[in-house]
Formats: structure tokens, C-alpha cells, sequence
């Protein structure tokens, strides 16, 4: 035993390198895998009040943008509005739609800290369980598709954005309403992603548009995603990659809207029943 | 010696600072990423006891992690940094040695033999990062090729900040 502890403390510098070495893999694996270590990520309250001080600056280099994409957003919302107020032809009866229920909310959410160079990139927003949001929720922004939300703290959450290696968004093109998902590499850049499963004889041309689709129970369908850049055949295989163009800005990203489907409990229940019932 | 250790930990502080508010924003043509906080290891006094540095290595690569939603993987480049510094000094050593209480820079040792000392752990640093982040062998030479970018780019960062805040001496 005495010659034991005697050759360790010889050799204190290398094993004090293991077992830190050790423990940097042990929280590299357990942040990458299971996305547990919340407290050495940004949805940390510390971390995340320095990211709001940056972003603070981040917010005035980009104003003039965001000015007009909100703008942009006002006008296309004033335009819905117009169709929903129009004077209603007065021989019909007004009837109430008492069945059908809302089924998507809204939550407005500042980013505080944003990467788009890493191959797995996050966001951190500065809103948390106390306002409702949950892990698993999806994340819009006037523009497009931002992610998913991945951790969440009392007033911060982190969201995994597209650009992130293990992102998978369920896809479709609007011109003949074929669907695929929706994923990033890192040879990719901030601005581009791929659309995959796409058989080889669905026309596909440049410039049509990628939106949500039915099946997400994170995203309301019809959500602008982006538009064809290129459509390529993938090697030995029946499918085309299809290059997309986002049309979400991640560079300058500023408020986003977290969805809360209200129905995504009853929809996520009734399927996991039909898929029990059918094993047995 | 207290005003030495104090501007040690100054210098981590800005370090850590220059890198999360402003290199971290950084990307040139989305290959390059400047990591030059490493200097701080660089240019810790030789003397510095090889234990106290694994630790200094594990709180700075912590410290860039917790900015950067990468935990652990600048902490293991870090540290392992740290691990190969002592022998590397050694190696790399002038022929009448170190004198207790230098650190090893440009204004001490010149450009040249400074470039030899810092090249190789700069690379091997993001060579470790960047390998870490990527985690497989898909793209294996473009990520190379993003590790001798970067670190070219890091080096002359580091290059610039020695003639920028150390006068030669005569």
C-alpha cells in the first residue's frame, strides 16, 4: 500500500493531468449528450446577464435592420387584420365557432447571446419557465424558423438553432407539397441548409419556397423556412439534397416568438396510444 | 512579486474578456476562429509550479467554455496545454538556461525563437479544440485546414500583442 501511495506521489503531475483530463471528457460527453450540465451552459443567470450587457451594444449596430423587418412584419400583420375585420356580408348570420379552440400562443423573447460560427450553434433567450416557456417548444421569428428550445432556467432558455449539427425540422416544398427534413452540416454556412429525402423525380426548381409542415407539432404549418438555391442528386442513392437558402438572418437575430401549441400534449398522447396499441 | 501575480490575474481577466465580447464575434469567411487567450498560458514566469498549472489551464479553458455553450472542450485543450508546457520549455530552453522569474516572451528571448515556442503549442491547442468540436472523421481535412487558419491568424494576434504592450529591452 505504502509503495502505492509513494509511486503516486511520484507521479502526482501525471495523474492530477489524467483526472482532470478525465473530467473535462466526463462533462464534454454530458453536455453533448444529454444536455444536462445546466449550469456550465449560457441559460446559467450569471453567464447570461454578461451576454445580455453584449448583446445591449449588439442591439444598436443592428437597429436600422431590425427596424425594418419589424416594419415589414407591421405591415404584413395590418394585412391579415384588414382580411379578419372586413365588413362580413350582412345576409349571412354571424355563427361562433365554439369547437374550435386556439391552438397556438405566442411568447416574445429577446436574444441575449447568439453563435452562427460554431458547428453547434444556440441561442439564449431572456425568457424561462417563469413565462411559460418548456423545453421542446419551437421558436419563430418574423422571418422564418429560428429552432427548437433545448434547456430552460427560471428566465433564461437556450434554443438549439438550424444551425446546429443534430437540428431536424420536418420540411416541405409549397410548389407540389412533397416534405423532407430540413438539416445542417458544418461545411454549411450561417445561411444555408439542407433539405433531404426529397425523391429524385419531385421537379424542383430555384427559388421555390420551403415552409413548415403539418406534421411538426413544434411549428404551425406555413411557416417560411427559405427558398431553393440548388437541388442535387445525392450519390448512390434515390434522393435529392436540396440546398436551401434560410431566410432567417441568425447574424442579427434580435426578438423571436416561442410557439406553445396548446394541443401538442393531445396530439403527441393520441399517437404514442396508436403506436402501443399496434405492438401488441 | 505581488505586483507580478496581480497583473497575472488582470491579464486573465482581460484575456477572457477580449476573447467572449469581441474575438468570439469574429468569423472570417466562417473557417477562421481566433482563439488568443491561449497567450495567457504562453506567457505565465517559467518558474511557475507544473501543478499550479494544470489548475490555471482547467479555470481558463472553464472560463472560455462557459461563453461558448462548449463545456469541457476548451478546458481539456487547456489543460493538456499545460501538461506539455513544462517539457516544451525545456525542450526549446536557451543554452544558459531560464532565470527564475521570466516569462517567456518576445522582448526576453526575440521573434524568432518566440515564434518556434509559440507555433507549436498554438497549434496543437486548436488542433485539439477543433477536432473536439467536430467529434468525427467526415470533413476530417477541411477541419485541419480550419486549425491551420486559425492558428496562423492566432499567432500573428499573439505576435502583435507582444510589440503592442511590451517595449523591447536594450
Amino acid at each position: 500500500m505504502r509503495t502505492l501511495f509513494e509511486l503516486i506521489w511520484r507521479n502526482h503531475f501525471v495523474v492530477l493531468f489524467v483526472a482532470i483530463q478525465s473530467f473535462c471528457v466526463y462533462l464534454i460527453v454530458q453536455n453533448n449528450r444529454y444536455q444536462h450540465a445546466s449550469f456550465f451552459n449560457s441559460s446559467n443567470a450569471a453567464v447570461a446577464k454578461v451576454n445580455e450587457g453584449i448583446t445591449y451594444f449588439k442591439e444598436y449596430i443592428n437597429l436600422r435592420e431590425n427596424n425594418q423587418l419589424l416594419a415589414s412584419e407591421n405591415a404584413q400583420l395590418r394585412n391579415m387584420l384588414s382580411k379578419i375585420t372586413q365588413p362580413r356580408d350582412t345576409t349571412k348570420p354571424v355563427v361562433t365557432d365554439t369547437l374550435q379552440k386556439q391552438q397556438y400562443t405566442y411568447i416574445t423573447a429577446k436574444v441575449v447571446n447568439s453563435s452562427t460560427t460554431l458547428p453547434n450553434n444556440f441561442l439564449t433567450i431572456d425568457k424561462g419557465t417563469a413565462d411559460g416557456i418548456k423545453p421542446e417548444m419551437g421558436v419563430i421569428c418574423g422571418s422564418g424558423v429560428v429552432g427548437i428550445v433545448q434547456q430552460v432556467s427560471t428566465h433564461y432558455s437556450t434554443v438549439m438553432t438550424l444551425l446546429h449539427t443534430k437540428s431536424k425540422v420536418s420540411a416541405k416544398i409549397n410548389a407540389n407539397g412533397f416534405y423532407g427534413s430540413l438539416v445542417w452540416g458544418e461545411e454549411l454556412n450561417a445561411h444555408e441548409s439542407i433539405l433531404k429525402d426529397i425523391d429524385k423525380t419531385v421537379p424542383v426548381k430555384k427559388g421555390d419556397t420551403i415552409s413548415t409542415t403539418e406534421f411538426s407539432a413544434l411549428f404551425p404549418a406555413g411557416i417560411m423556412i427559405g427558398k431553393v438555391i440548388e437541388s442535387k442528386l445525392n450519390p448512390g442513392s434515390n434522393f435529392n439534397a436540396i440546398k436551401v437558402g434560410l431566410s432567417t438572418n441568425f447574424d442579427n437575430l434580435s426578438y423571436v416568438y416561442v410557439v406553445d401549441n396548446l394541443k401538442k400534449d393531445e396530439q403527441r398522447k393520441l399517437e404514442e396510444a396508436t403506436q402501443k396499441a399496434n405492438e401488441q | 512579486m505581488i505586483v507580478t501575480i496581480l497583473q497575472i490575474v488582470l491579464r486573465f481577466f482581460v484575456l477572457v474578456a477580449l476573447q467572449v465580447l469581441i474575438l468570439n464575434n469574429i468569423q472570417l469567411g466562417g473557417i477562421v476562429n481566433p482563439y488568443l487567450y491561449v497567450v495567457f498560458l504562453l506567457t505565465l514566469p517559467v518558474q511557475t509550479p507544473k501543478v499550479l498549472l494544470l489548475f490555471i489551464g482547467f479555470i481558463l479553458g472553464i472560463s472560455i467554455d462557459l461563453f461558448q455553450n462548449s463545456t469541457g472542450i476548451h478546458a481539456f485543450a487547456c489543460v493538456f496545454i499545460a501538461f506539455i508546457r513544462p517539457s516544451w520549455l525545456k525542450l526549446v530552453a536557451p543554452r544558459d538556461g531560464f532565470e527564475p522569474d521570466e516569462s517567456p516572451e518576445i522582448r526576453k528571448f526575440g521573434f524568432r525563437w518566440f515564434l518556434v515556442y509559440a507555433s507549436v503549442l498554438v497549434f496543437v491547442h486548436h488542433f485539439v479544440i477543433f477536432n473536439l468540436e467536430i467529434f468525427r472523421f467526415s470533413d476530417f481535412w477541411s477541419t485541419q485546414l480550419r486549425v491551420l487558419y486559425s492558428s496562423i491568424f492566432t499567432l500573428v494576434l499573439i505576435i502583435l500583442s507582444q510589440y503592442l504592450l511590451y517595449k523591447p529591452e536594450k
